[in-house]
């Protein structure tokens, strides 16, 4: 299906257009990888709604991105039961293990690493998001096989041994 | 001996699926309710029941669903809050992901009740798997005729879409996902109207959260008498409660309404090894934290409203005496300042100021004066702001100031974090 035709479906739930606004900026975003102002005018046309209507949701709500982020995005939770099991300790780590700041993406465009309020699985805090899979009861030494392991997929998606190769900070 | 009903299926593998839910029993609220009851009589049940809504708010929810008007004209559409945002908070999530039939078929006997045909579940967008399940579970029961045109033979007909989130706690307020559902920033309605009266696209709607949902079958099937008899007359019935933080068996509970905080500790597991419980949140950050010699309150809402507290999304949060206070505190306050929908000047500039005075002093620069200016502001935010969110993040800092105010000053005087 196209993004239209998937569009075009999920607007079919509603009896009002404008409703069909958020779903179609997350299918959007899963086709383009972040929502910049072409795709977001798209989204207006495909639903013939306002264009504005369309802006002021991409920029209101936290799960659009209107910047592009990198092919892993590391949304670390750091609210309040996972910082009582030692969330602030891990958002160290991975920034000297990336290299970066949160907020910020690695040169090779592979992970952007973020901070995010509670994901909603406290029972297995501290927890990182990663793409639609969430990782819990995370340490150091978990963490450093996760980056090991994404660096690897992304190896095999690119043709090029990421794990292999030095990053920044390491 | 208390019997779990509403995590039965939680740790049965396949418990998502729909043969699981059926081999259970599944389903039987739903065809009896259409082969027995009318609306009316099913709204009366559940008002025998006393159940209280499970999403914070504690509103009867029988005496809601009576607040649907009859003959408004327009179609009425029931809404499932699963948006579950409060921190410290995820028992929707797990009911979702393991057992979603047992929220459909809530879903399909409460629109029954109140003569709706849609309901649109609003859940978060980052619960992926609660998603796929539950759009699974959805296909399931459309191919088996629990969904769609002329339910199991009658004249009911209901349909259930999921609605994605995407990522703003304001969205769990029930007038802001309506706004978020018509395609809006989420921001809050004034009230009235009422949702029941004017709604989703102005018609009426009831809002009700997934645990309650997951109670009504239950309902249904056991009696209202069942359930009173569970915990408090006031506020009876099963509960989920969520436990995290610094305890050692942190996990979704489900409890009688009412058992003490204390034993609810205890059951997961208590304090980690050589450490000794500093103070408990007892419902997700909005509530106010409970210090140790607190703990004998019973776990329901009048209980806790009694004790100066709230029984909210049940979200149970230890601390253990290795912990500073102030940091707690300050975190809590940058979470609600980051969810701030920023309708409320008192919430969208309070919140900012009160962030930089909270981060001052725990960084050690903290001033003559801030604790008073902190008193000062939560007076200014409380109560002056058009939904609950402002006036949760000033009864969390209250109580961090009522309760560990030395910490606060110890911080001020040391110049430092004594914690650290």
């Amino acid at each position: 299906m196209t993004m239209r035709e998937k569009i075009e479906e999920a607007a079919a739930r509603y009896p009002d257009q404008r409703s069909a606004i958020m779903p179609a900026l997350l299918i959007a975003q899963r086709e383009h990888g972040h929502l910049p102002g072409p795709v977001l005018e798209e989204v207006a046309d495909i639903l013939r709604v306002e264009r504005i209507w369309v802006y002021e949701l991409a920029t209101f709500y936290t799960l659009f991105h209107t910047e592009p982020v990198g092919t892993f995005h590391l949304q670390l939770c750091d609210n309040v039961s996972c910082m009582l099991c030692g969330a602030e300790n891990l958002l160290k780590h991975l920034e000297t293990a990336l290299g970066i700041r949160k907020g910020e993406t690695t040169p090779d465009r592979l992970f952007t690493l973020s901070t995010v309020e509670c994901l909603g699985a406290c029972e297995m805090a501290p927890v990182m998001q990663v793409g639609d899979d969430y990782h819990g009861a995370l340490d150091v030494a978990s963490i450093d096989a996760l980056l090991d392991r994404l660096r690897t997929e992304a190896g095999q998606a690119t043709g090029v041994d990421l794990a292999a190769a030095a990053l920044p900070g390491e | 001996m208390f019997e779990p009903v509403l995590l039965k299926n939680i740790d049965v593998p396949g418990g998502h699926l729909l043969s699981t839910y059926e081999a259970g029993g599944g389903y039987q609220a739903l065809a009896k309710v259409l082969r027995e009851y009318t609306p009316d009589e099913v709204v009366e049940l559940v008002k025998r029941s006393n159940l209280r809504g499970r999403g914070g708010a504690g509103f009867p929810t029988g005496l809601k669903w009576s607040f649907v008007p009859k003959q408004s004209g327009k179609p009425k559409y029931l809404c499932c809050n699963a948006d579950e945002g409060e921190p410290g908070t995820f028992k929707d999530r797990i009911l979702m992901e393991r057992d979603p039939h047992q929220l459909i078929e809530g879903l399909a006997v409460s629109a029954y009740a109140i003569g709706a045909e849609t309901a649109y579940v609003y859940i978060r967008g980052e619960y992926v798997t609660a998603i796929r399940h539950l759009e699974q579970a959805i296909a399931e029961a459309h191919a088996k005729g629990y969904l769609g045109s002329r339910i199991l033979g009658s004249d009911f007909n209901f349909t259930v879409h999921i609605h994605c989130g995407a990522g703003a706690y304001i969205c769990g307020e029930e007038t802001a996902m309506l706004e978020s559902l018509e395609g809006k920033r989420a921001q809050p309605r004034l009230k009235p109207p009422f949702p029941a009266v004017a709604g989703l696209y102005a018609s009426p709607t009831v809002i009700n959260n997934v645990e309650t949902l997951a109670c009504v079958p239950h309902i249904v099937v056991r009696g209202p008498d069942w359930f009173r008899n569970i915990g408090p007359e006031k506020s009876p019935g099963p509960k989920l409660y969520c436990v995290s933080g610094q305890v050692r068996k942190p996990g979704l509970y489900e409890l009688p309404m009412g058992i003490p905080l204390h034993e609810l500790v205890d059951h997961a597991g208590g304090p980690p090894p050589g450490r000794k419980i500093k103070a408990v949140i007892p419902g997700g950050v909005s509530a106010p934290v409970i210090p140790e010699h607190g703990l004998d309150v019973g776990m329901d809402f009048d209980s806790l409203a009694a004790a100066g507290s709230m029984l909210g999304s049940a979200g149970v949060i230890v601390i253990d005496n290795s912990t500073c206070m102030v940091k707690v505190a300050t975190r809590i306050i940058e979470f609600f300042h980051h969810e701030s929908c920023g309708k409320c000047t008192p919430c969208r500039e309070g919140l900012n100021w009160v962030v930089k005075i909270l981060r001052r002093i725990e960084a050690g620069d903290g001033a003559a004066g801030d604790l008073e200016q902190l008193d000062m502001l939560c007076k200014g935010i409380f109560g002056n702001t058009f939904c609950a969110l402002g006036d949760g993040a000033a009864m969390g800092l209250r109580a961090a100031l009522k309760h560990f105010r030395e910490e606060f000053v110890a911080h001020i005087e040391e110049r430092r974090c004594p914690f650290h």
